[in-house]
């Protein structure tokens, strides 16, 4: 069976500056898997470069999404083949209806799938379902996106955009950092539903706190734009108490 | 001259931006170009007209000769010949149309190409419409039936005609003959319009909407529109304009008059498109240098004016209120765009008077490429104005990082129980913004049609349906080639 995603020695950067230094990392149908690393080793950039943002450059190495070449696409149509990112700090969008919002990238990935649009009163029972589910305040639907929320309150509205798209690959950047323990329960519940023997899902986190209530398969520690090493869920634990100098001295 | 297919073809390989840039080839009677006092008697003998418009207009034109152009505004163009402009384009027909099958045909055709029929058949269903090309009146549709509610409806060439006694009671009293440079120019000169009378207590059964078309290139456009809303009444009126592609400069010197007697509300909307020239060179365009005013003279009266300027070279444009009735309000919500070489300058003035009025100032301004676009505005209150309240609200767009946004708001205050409120902002369109939506799967031009009609809203929510509808998609053309 071909991997969800496939990320082969990826070397990337920015304006002539090299982020990633050779990533390698297989993601299977079904899998969890956890990033965790110092600040600055290049979480952010891995996962909007498989998003498929504009600004950074791919130097070499291959990105595969269901087998699938992804370097050649751009950001929306991958989104529409399935790939969301959950961002670590989700710009505001003032006066963009929220749920007008949602309903467009709802049937934006429907029409890809050639199925007709949702109209919307439809959309607005689907929305409804989702946000009693994860406990967002209906005040939310009509509000502007992200604007003004606080940064939970952002972070919450990311994974409730996730329960909307269903995607089949999910890269949640930090979306744990900033919730209170209530918050990052309501965030977990979100991400076991969406995990499913089809979907795959990529955790960044700085903390162990979240992989306590969404057990990971595989932990993958980060730093200076390597994996420096790969384990199972005790990899986190061990981080949490040892941190990352013992890995970083290693390399 | 080409015949009207071809041009039409040209002006669609020229791209996308301007859809109305094609001429019609309509057989025409103009008078030579230039302007004295022999040129305003013919003119005002062509149209039969009495005693005291030409009066009027000799006035307003021996004060214009008195006056210069006003250089205030922020916009830059070489100076205009006026006398290298024709004062009269009309199409040649018979001086009274009384079936739309006297009406030159191509004529029709370029309405209905510009999306409003005309006849019988096709003609809008809820919206009458006074079709103006170039100087004069074409048809007015449903003009009988608002009759039957006592609603005028006409042609101001008409109204001179047949209610000679409304017109000399109120035309030039909101905008005087002298107000201004181009004010007296129209005055001098103005060929046609628009005339609304709505009786007492009337509420005006379907939106009114006059379309202009300029088709003649050395022709200036100097129309006059006068809406006269009485006791208890009500009218919503809509304005739209575009003209073909030319490489000179056109003069657009309309003057808009509004009345409000006692509890009446007048609505005027402007969708305007005019031809803003090329985008890279600048050369051609419209100068739309227009002079909107309404008068509340009632007791709790009501104007509103909204507009979506979208096209023409140079705006100049300030749709104004004078709240001289007690309890009288004054709202003005404007979007503008700017886009190309295009520059506007435009606002209002809120001339509070009467006791307890109220002004609200939506603006919103868009620019890109290397356009300017300056909010100007004046909030004035009276000594005896007191309970007077504004609420102003300037807000600007940048797309790109070659445009310009100015916001001039001026504030004169004469009474200390008077309440002034004022908020301003500038944004602009980020790259992470758009990679929000692309993530999400929105593709770049959606996400700039949502994020300006998100900017918008607040103005587009003032406009019809329709029209609201129409003035999201022209915002979203203009803008396609200007966020890479
Ligand atoms: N847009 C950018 N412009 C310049 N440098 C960047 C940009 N994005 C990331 N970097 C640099 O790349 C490195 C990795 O950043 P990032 O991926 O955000 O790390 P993390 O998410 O692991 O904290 C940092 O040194 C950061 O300064
Ligand atoms: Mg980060």
């Amino acid at each position: 069976m071909t991997a969800i995603l496939e990320i082969k020695d990826l070397k990337a950067g920015h304006s002539g500056l090299e982020i990633l230094k050779g990533i390698s990392l297989k993601i299977e149908a079904g899998e969890v898997h956890a990033i965790m690393g110092p600040n600055g080793s290049g979480k952010s950039t891995l996962s909007k470069i498989v998003a498929g943002h504009p600004d950074y450059q791919v130097i070499s190495g291959e990105i595969l999404f269901h087998g699938k070449n992804l370097l050649d696409l751009p950001a929306d149509q991958r989104a529409r083949l399935g790939i969301f990112l959950g961002f670590q700090y989700p710009v505001e969008i003032p006066g963009v209806n929220n749920s007008e919002f949602l309903r467009m990238a709802y049937n934006s990935r429907r029409k890809e799938k050639g199925l007709e649009e949702l109209d919307p009163f439809d959309f607005q029972e689907l929305l409804t379902e989702k946000m009693q589910f994860l406990e967002v305040d209906d005040r939310f639907r009509n509000r502007g996106v992200n604007e003004g929320f606080s940064g939970g309150e952002k972070k919450r509205n990311e994974i409730l955009q996730m329960a909307v798209l269903e995607p089949s690959l999910a890269i949640l950047d930090e979306t744990d950092s900033g919730l209170d323990v209530d918050a990052l329960k309501i965030v977990s519940k979100g991400i076991n539903a969406l995990r499913k023997p089809d979907n795959a899902i990529l955790l960044i986190t700085h903390y162990q706190r979240l992989l306590d209530y969404v057990q990971p398969d595989f932990v993958h520690v980060l730093a200076q734009g390597r994996i420096l090493k790969s384990g199972g869920k005790d990899l986190a634990l061990e981080v949490e108490t040892r941190g990352y100098d013992w890995l970083t001295a290693v390399a | 001259m080409e015949s009207s297919a071809t041009t039409i073809a040209d002006s669609k390989l020229a791209g996308p931006e301007y859809k109305y840039g094609f001429t019609s080839d309509v057989e025409m009677e103009t008078l030579k170009k230039g302007l004295n006092e022999d040129v305003i008697r013919a003119l005002s003998t062509k149209k039969n007209e009495p005693a005291f418009l030409l009066e009027f207009r000799l006035k307003a034109y021996r004060k214009w000769l008195t006056m210069t152009e006003p250089l205030w505004a922020q916009v830059n163009y070489p100076p205009i010949d006026y006398q290298d402009i024709v004062y009269f384009a009309a199409p040649k027909q018979k001086p009274q149309v009384s079936g739309l099958d006297e009406i030159d045909p191509e004529i029709l055709r370029t309405f209905e190409k510009l999306g409003i029929p005309l006849d019988e058949q096709k003609k809008l269903a809820n919206v009458a419409v006074d079709a103006v090309f170039d100087s004069v009146s074409v048809a007015t549709t449903h003009k009988k039936k608002l009759l039957e509610h006592g609603v005028i409806f006409c042609s101001i060439s008409e109204a001179v005609q047949e209610y000679p006694e409304l017109i000399e009671q109120y035309l030039g009293t909101v905008v005087p003959i002298g107000d201004n440079f181009y004010a007296a120019l129209n005055s001098a000169v103005f060929t046609d319009g628009s005339f609304v009378f709505i009786p007492p207590n009337t509420r005006c059964p379907m939106e009114l909407s006059t379309y202009f078309r300029i088709n003649t290139e050395e022709s200036g456009q100097f129309e006059r529109t006068l809406i006269v809303c009485s006791e208890g009444s009500h009218v919503s009126y809509l304005e739209g304009c575009t003209a073909p592609k030319f490489d000179t400069n056109q003069l657009h010197a309309a003057v808009v008059e509004l009345i409000t007697l006692d509890k009446a509300e007048i609505k005027y909307s402007t969708v305007q498109n005019w031809y803003s020239g090329d985008p890279i060179t600048g050369k051609g365009g419209i100068f739309n240098f227009v002079t909107k005013r309404g008068l509340c003279k009632g007791k709790n009266s009501k104007i509103s004016w909204t507009q979506v300027e979208t096209g023409s070279a140079i705006t100049w444009k300030y749709p104004s209120c004078i709240l001289a009735g007690d309890g009288s309000i004054g709202e003005f919500y404007s979007v503008a765009l700017t886009n190309g070489l295009m520059q506007a300058d435009t606002g209002t003035k809120m001339i509070h008077l009467g006791k307890n009025t109220k002004s609200r100032i939506v603006s919103k301004g868009i620019s890109s490429d290397k356009s300017t676009n300056a909010y100007r505005g004046l909030v004035r209150i009276g000594k005896n104005a007191t309970g007077a309240r504004n609420f102003s609200q300037c807000d600007s767009m940048l797309v790109g990082s070659e445009c310009a946004a100015h916001t001039f708001p001026y504030l004169e205050v004469g009474n200390d129980e008077a309440v002034v409120e004022h908020e301003a902002s500038t944004s602009k369109i980020s790259e992470d913004q758009l990679f929000y939506f692309e993530s999400r799967g929105i593709i770049r031009e959606d996400a700039v049609a949502m994020i300006l009609n998100g900017f918008c809203k607040e103005v587009f929510q003032q406009l019809p349906m329709e029209f609201a509808v129409e003035a999201q998609k022209l915002l979203t053309l203009k803008l396609e080639n200007s966020v890479g």
